[in-house]
């Protein structure tokens, strides 16, 4: 790469020209190396594209990773802790890794595109730890993060925007599936996943005919409401749909000074991605002492009374005789589509468990003035938004 | 699978002898499967020319344990005991260091240098404890791990105020600074630095090699002997106690693999194809060789697999053998004096140089060289009235740019033979035969990772808590049933016998306390 390819010294994305043009707040922040929209004209507007009509997102950015050769399976499942034999071709996995004490170092997707070929996309970059896991496999690690570009394309109207280019076949893909299609001559993956919890797709293509596939995206989509969005909208489609965000509700454990400030998987209510029949994945013997012996921390959502936003409280016990601090929140909002206002906080295990109820301090300003407020919140077990579109197949026409 | 033992040893090296001996002394079924033909790993005697033997690998005794001794009611029969070392002089104005004394220097080196060996012999008083010792686990709240770890920080404060001081001033340092600071003598300088450096990939500036030069001193106080019939007479004693323990050892039983299955340790398999069933696995193999070759990196957790990976193993010293008509002569040397350890180490300045071309894959053009010359006080190693001279040189390293070719070694070999006959002018007429083992042969024959002696550079970062590797120092390794009881593990190398004992024992009484 030429230094004259680097723009201010970040990276655009493919998507670059088309996301500049509907541009009208110049909000962008820096996302592994690439800019990336805060927010394009209006993040209210933006948000109900993702709930009731079409929203796009530039994922390009993302981290991504294509695993081949002959053990990319047992590599695999020697890297995340779920078992990766039940993932078959064309099926797209959520997986989460760790280290050797058990600690998440980040969580993704694993796409099996082919036989035997994959694509694990994360938030953060994990090459040395990938190839450090690799030793003793026969399997080549790829980074292919500028190779591909991605868009998210989500909301109930997103199926009929992509069925309008004439994507057929898409009908029958599940959740969690993926399909290759042909666009102008390029390979498109399409894939029916997203960080929203609604119905949605996300598209993968060779960086040569990214405008063009937004383009034909963006005509097909007219009638449908589409719209480009940027990351604060999705943030909150995310912790509507009660996802985890590494760096809000866990730390990557191998880039942390201080011990206790990593989290488990079981502590982020993972534990159905952890499989113990599997003989040897990273963190499996430190798991396993874990369950044994109990988690130290416990990953809450919680539906809180009031409308005061519970960014960063603490949160209390609600018991007899105990108000003790017992942890704090890591996501918080008011939820639009819900009309609750929720948040994902992490407290001491044995506290939090579905159905209790805790005690969050909020804080709130009212003309420079800070006030506070108890209020009550509910530990829900259940994401707060899942709508039942989000997996019917075939996805109705809105 | 046929058989079924309570546990497998890889590896009949004097660690996996003393270790199988005590777990058969302890009532268990143990069976040790050792590649080559004969027991003892890199401490054997081997016949290297016609009618003339010599220890293959390690030449000097001067670690083994008093408690492997006694518990293993050992008796190995010296030839050469409390043996001193002569450092050669051209000008044949040698000197000659013996316990606590040396001669040929200037007085105030003499005194200095008394001073400087007590306190040595203090400082290594305080580690050969922990020599014997399981190191502690850290963040442990294991009464036993606790109390290790209290008693290491309370023998330290013993130690009063100002040997504390000194002793944590110098234990992380290169004793190059300290000869400089301490004495005047050239040779006396020279003969410090190489027992600093020997067998390692260091040079007297080298951090760490204060503590290296403690390691040495801290296995029997320095004091170093020649067992009668070589370094195998005593692997043959181990085996021989062993075997009358109750343990089966077979030799010619290469191992290709520990077995695992769902997770654990369940036996070995040879190259032959044989099978034995145990779940415990202990393997006197390096640790590298253990997981990533026997075990398999994929059988491990990756962070575990990668700091085995990087532990540093890259082998340094090279051994070469001489069959000889007859003892050279040394000016300034009495015959008699070719039965003490010999070594070419002028200054401190000449190691340090010796060691620079390693750093870059070259072997040193002007090596040092410790030398000994065992038929002298032990007939039995060559034809009456010839002798046979075994030398530790430094440096060859294991990587040698453009590789250990037929050329490199001949030349190198010359070099070695050029640099011993400054001091020995008729040592070329004298040779019948010779043997050079470079680190690369050493692998090959000893199966021994980077054909490094201490199965993973000794310095202060991998040692104690962190030998081989943190998490894993406490012989038993991350994946059930697999146990580390070699040099790699804690403490270190030499024949000491203390890594066996250490490992037995953590078996042991982990077995009683489940």
């Amino acid at each position: 790469m030429s230094f004259q390819e680097v723009h201010q010294g970040r990276l655009r994305t493919p998507f670059y020209s088309r996301l500049e043009k509907l541009d009208r707040l110049n909000n962008w922040h820096e996302w592994k190396g690439y800019s990336s929209a805060d927010a394009l004209y209006c993040e209210d507007t933006e948000y109900f594209a993702i709930r009731n009509a079409t929203a796009v997102f530039d994922l390009t950015p993302m981290t991504k990773y294509r695993i081949t050769g002959p053990d990319a399976l047992d590599y695999l499942n020697r890297l995340v802790t779920r078992d990766m034999a039940k993932i078959e071709p064309g099926r797209v996995a959520y997986a989460v890794w760790c280290n050797d004490e058990g600690q998440v170092i980040d969580d993704g997707t694993i796409f099996h595109l082919k036989a035997g070929e994959y694509r694990l996309c994360s938030q953060e970059r994990h090459y040395a730890w990938l190839m450090a896991a690799a030793m003793g496999f026969d399997v080549s690690i790829k980074h292919e993060t500028e190779e591909v570009a991605a868009l998210a394309v989500q909301g109930p109207t997103s199926f009929s925007s992509l069925s309008a280019m004439g994507l057929d076949g898409l009908g029958e893909l599940k959740p969690f599936d993926l399909m290759h299609f042909d666009f102008e001559g390029a390979e498109l993956m399409i894939s029916r996943t997203g960080f929203t919890g609604d119905l949605g797709y996300e598209l993968w293509i060779e960086p040569a005919k990214a405008e063009a596939l937004w383009d034909a995206l963006f005509d097909a989509g007219e009638l449908f409401g589409i719209r480009a969005i940027g990351t604060h909208a999705l943030e909150t489609a995310r912790i509507e749909a009660g996802y985890l965000a590494v760096r809000e509700e866990f730390l990557p454990a191998d880039e942390l000074a201080r011990t206790g400030r990593s989290r488990s998987p079981l502590e982020l209510g993972l534990e159905w991605m952890v499989d113990f029949k599997k003989p040897n994945f990273n963190g499996r013997r430190a798991l396993a002492e874990e369950k044994r012996r109990g988690s130290t921390w416990r990953l809450v959502k919680l539906d809180i009374e009031g409308n005061k936003t519970a960014h960063h409280s603490y949160i209390y016990a609600r018991e007899k005789g105990n108000r003790s601090e017992i942890g704090f929140i890591t996501s918080a909002l008011w939820s639009p589509v819900c009309r609750q206002n929720i948040a994902i906080g992490t407290v001491k295990a044995p506290h939090g468990r579905p159905g209790d109820t805790v005690w969050v301090e909020v804080y709130y300003q009212r003309e420079m003035h800070w006030s506070r407020v108890m209020a009550e919140a509910k530990v829900v077990d259940k994401p707060f938004w899942s709508p039942s579109r989000r997996s019917a197949t075939p996805p109705g026409p809105y | 699978m046929t058989d079924r033992y309570d546990a497998i040893v890889v590896g009949a090296g004097h660690n996996g002898l003393v270790c199988s001996a005590l777990l058969a002394k302890a009532g268990k079924k143990v069976l040790v499967l050792e590649a080559n033909d004969q027991v003892g790993g890199a401490a054997i005697t081997r016949e290297f020319a016609d009618g003339y033997s010599v220890s293959a690998c390690a030449h000097l005794l001067y670690q083994l344990q008093a408690k492997v001794r006694k518990d293993l009611k050992l008796g190995p029969k010296l030839a050469a005991d409390d043996m001193a070392t002569i450092a050669l002089s051209e000008d044949s104005r040698h000197v000659r260091l013996s316990g606590g004394s040396v001669d040929g220097v200037s007085d105030s080196d003499a005194v200095s240098y008394r001073e400087f060996h007590s306190r040595m012999k203090r400082f290594a008083g305080l580690l050969s404890t922990y020599l014997n010792k399981t190191p502690p686990r850290l963040g442990s709240r294991d009464f036993e791990d606790l109390a290790t770890l209290a008693r290491l920080g309370f023998d330290v404060r013993r130690l009063g105020k100002r040997e504390m001081r000194e002793f944590l001033r110098l234990i992380g340092m290169n004793i190059y600074d300290e000869l400089m600071e301490r004495f005047e003598s050239p040779l006396l300088k020279g003969a410090l630095s190489l027992d600093a450096v020997l067998g390692t990939h260091l040079g007297p500036r080298s951090p760490t090699t204060m503590f290296t030069y403690l390691y040495r001193l801290a296995g029997n106080q320095g004091k170093m002997s020649a067992p009668a019939g070589g370094m195998g007479s005593v692997s043959e004693e181990l085996a021989h106690v062993a075997r009358e323990s109750g343990a089966t050892i077979r030799t010619g039983m290469p191992v290709k693999r520990i077995m695992i299955e769902n997770g654990r340790v369940v036996g070995a398999e040879t190259e032959g194809g044989e099978k034995f069933a145990s779940y415990t696995v202990i393997s006197n193999a390096d640790p590298k060789r253990t997981i990533m070759k026997l075990v398999g990196a994929r059988n491990v957790e990756a962070g575990f697999a990668r700091r085995i990976h990087h532990i540093r193993m890259r082998g340094n010293a090279a051994k070469l053998h001489l069959a000889l008509d007859g003892l050279p002569v040394i000016e300034g040397l009495s015959k008699k004096d070719f039965g003490e350890r010999i070594v070419i180490a002028p200054d401190e300045h000449y190691v340090e140089r010796a060691f620079n071309p390693a750093k870059y894959g070259e072997s040193s053009p002007d090596p040092v060289i410790e030398m000994t010359f065992p038929s002298l006080r032990d007939s039995t190693l060559a034809p009456t009235g010839k002798h046979v001279m075994s030398a530790v040189i430094q440096y060859a390293p294991y990587e040698l740019k453009g590789g250990w070719t037929d050329g490199a070694r001949k030349d190198f070999e010359s070099v070695v033979i050029k640099t011993i006959a400054r001091y020995a002018p008729d040592l070329e007429q004298r040779i019948t035969a010779s043997e050079l083992l470079t680190p690369a042969d050493i692998e090959r024959e000893f199966h021994i990772t980077g054909g490094h002696w201490h199965h993973g550079e000794l310095a202060l970062d991998q040692f104690l808590f962190v030998r081989p590797v943190s998490g894993a120092a406490q012989y038993q390794m991350p994946l059930d049933g697999l146990y580390l009881c070699g040099a790699g593990a804690h403490p270190g190398g030499g024949v000491s016998g203390a890594a066996g004992r250490n490992a037995a024992r953590a078996i042991l009484s982990r077995e009683r306390s489940a």
